[in-house]
């Protein structure tokens, strides 16, 4: 699913974020990447949406190159990953409704259904009964569950998450990483960052550890 | 394919609403460029209707021909055959002068200055129609005629229709030039409002392209946008248009009383206020897609 052979990725300014990264991602797993913060987790994600792109070797999602997909391909890369941001990356105009809308509209879905596919995805987050909220009235749990129901909404096969409970206590981490092993036992191919070691002794998993931009074994 | 329409609906949708959410900025934006577009359209519809009278009068062009006083009936006879016989001639009037002098009576409000003279100072005249030629060939015609004998005067009477026509070309290049860059004015000030547009829905923008928005579902509000601000631009203008002309006719239906004339301005026709409305609406989808 995600492959990735020999990856440097420097920033301009010569700051080396990541070294020689060769790794596989296999349909249906579920990878936790670890490691200090400014180990280079966020890029390795960005790698794989195509936000940023190698500065060599090569990175393969989904059969396509990162580093050589064309401009007009990339919007249909995304549409089969979904990103869980940080920061959320919630839009502060509109209603959480309108928030899992968004991809739906992107990618040209019929009105009457994706109302229900949304619906089902704020259910799922356990967000049903603030579909009206505005996100800013949110707490930062709820947020973070929304820019999961926005993930998830288009059923995407592979879910990027960076640091999903980054800044949540213990009970809401729970919750979050229950709703991902629920994802993980319908087949989808998960990927989360995360500092956290108290979550991975609750939900064990393959992890990538990375030190200052190297994989560790 | 009923859903990419649907699509289209929706984003037409939002666009209106777009303008509905800040109505006293809309129609100032509007009002701004409409007054402006109004300009070189105006100077075409008034372009347009000189042009129709000069060609009203151009189209039949007369050389009066003004013969000495005192000449004799027999030289007039004369002159006439010959006229008639020349080849450039399509068919003479001949004006003796107390016809003339009895329709410069009738014509104008100076019967009591004439009444009072002594005896008719004008003189006998034929109004020639020439065969169709070019000018050149006219003036060619005209000067011959000038030296013939017995002929005091001779006047080519549409010369002044084509002095006002070299001029119209003239007003033509300059509305040409106007419009030129007020079209400019409206792309530029599309592109302004647009990219403020794209600075506030920044985020908007980030998110959808990070979640496999492609370039045309994220360009598509803001050329909307364009299409349908140029398009109210240019009823603006139709309509600016419309209200100048009203005022304009009826202060022009004064003077033309006086003439004894009557002369209204007309609108753009239907043709021409379509394609101002599709011009316009172009130019503010130019404007958005820079």
């Amino acid at each position: 699913m995600i492959k990735f052979n020999q990856v440097y990725k420097r920033y301009p300014g010569g700051h080396e974020a990541l070294k020689n990264l060769s790794f596989d991602i296999a349909e249906g797993e579920m990878v936790y990447l670890t490691g200090h913060s400014g180990a280079g987790k966020s890029t390795l994600l960005k790698l794989i949406a195509a936000i940023e792109r190698p500065t060599s070797g090569s990175a393969i999602v989904r059969g396509q190159n990162t580093k050589s997909i064309k401009a007009s391909a990339l919007p249909f890369l995304r549409r089969n990953l979904g990103l869980i941001f940080q920061d959320h990356k919630l839009l502060f105009d509109r209603s959480a409704f309108d928030n899992v809308m968004l991809p739906l509209l992107i990618c040209g879905f019929d009105h009457r259904d994706s109302a229900k596919r949304v619906r089902a995805a704020l259910d799922k987050v356990g967000l049903l009964k603030r579909e009206k909220s505005n996100p800013i009235a949110l707490s930062g749990g709820e947020q973070q569950r929304l820019c999961i129901a926005r993930a998830i909404v288009n059923r995407p096969s592979v879910l990027l998450a960076d640091e999903p409970t980054g800044n949540l206590d213990t009970e809401y981490s729970g919750e979050i990483m229950n709703i991902f092993k629920s994802f993980h036992q319908v087949g989808v191919t998960l990927l989360i960052s995360t500092h956290d070691e108290s979550i991975l002794r609750q939900f064990p998993a393959r992890s990538l550890a990375l030190k200052s931009g190297e994989l560790v074994v | 394919m009923k859903n990419a329409f649907l699509q289209h609906i929706r984003v037409i949708r939002f666009t209106l609403h777009q303008f509905l959410l800040e109505p006293g900025a809309t129609l100032l934006n509007l009002l701004v460029i409409g007054i402006a577009l109004s300009l070189p359209v105006g100077g075409y519809v008034i372009l347009k209707n000189v042009q129709g009278v000069s060609a009203q009068l151009a189209g039949t062009p007369q050389i009066s021909a003004f013969l000495t006083t005192g000449t004799s009936q027999e030289d007039i006879s004369h002159i006439s055959t010959q006229l008639k016989d020349h080849a450039a001639v399509d068919h003479i009037e001949f004006v003796p002068k107390d016809l003339a002098l009895k329709q410069l009576q009738l014509s104008t409000g100076l019967s009591d200055v004439i009444g009072g003279l002594a005896q008719n100072p004008l003189p006998d005249a034929f109004i020639i129609y020439p065969v169709a030629m070019d000018v050149k060939k006219l003036e060619l015609f005209r000067d011959d005629l000038k030296s013939w004998p017995k002929f005091e005067h001779v006047q080519l009477d549409s010369a002044w229709a084509y002095k006002l026509e070299a001029l119209l070309k003239f007003g033509r290049l300059a509305v040409l030039l106007l419009a030129a860059m007020l079209s400019f004015a409206l792309i530029a000030i599309t592109f302004n409002t647009i990219r403020l547009q794209i600075l506030t829905q920044r985020e908007e923008i980030e998110v959808s392209k990070l979640i496999g928005a492609t370039n045309g579902f994220i360009r598509r509000p803001f050329l909307y946008f364009g299409l349908v601000q140029g398009l109210f631009v240019g009823m603006a203008a139709l309509f600016i248009i419309a209200v100048c002309l009203q005022l304009l006719n009826y202060s022009l239906s004064g003077i033309t009383q006086l003439y004894g004339t009557s002369f209204t301005l007309s609108h753009l026709s239907f043709g021409d206020s379509i394609s101002l409305l599709v011009f316009s609406a172009y130019l503010g989808w130019l404007g958005a897609w820079l």
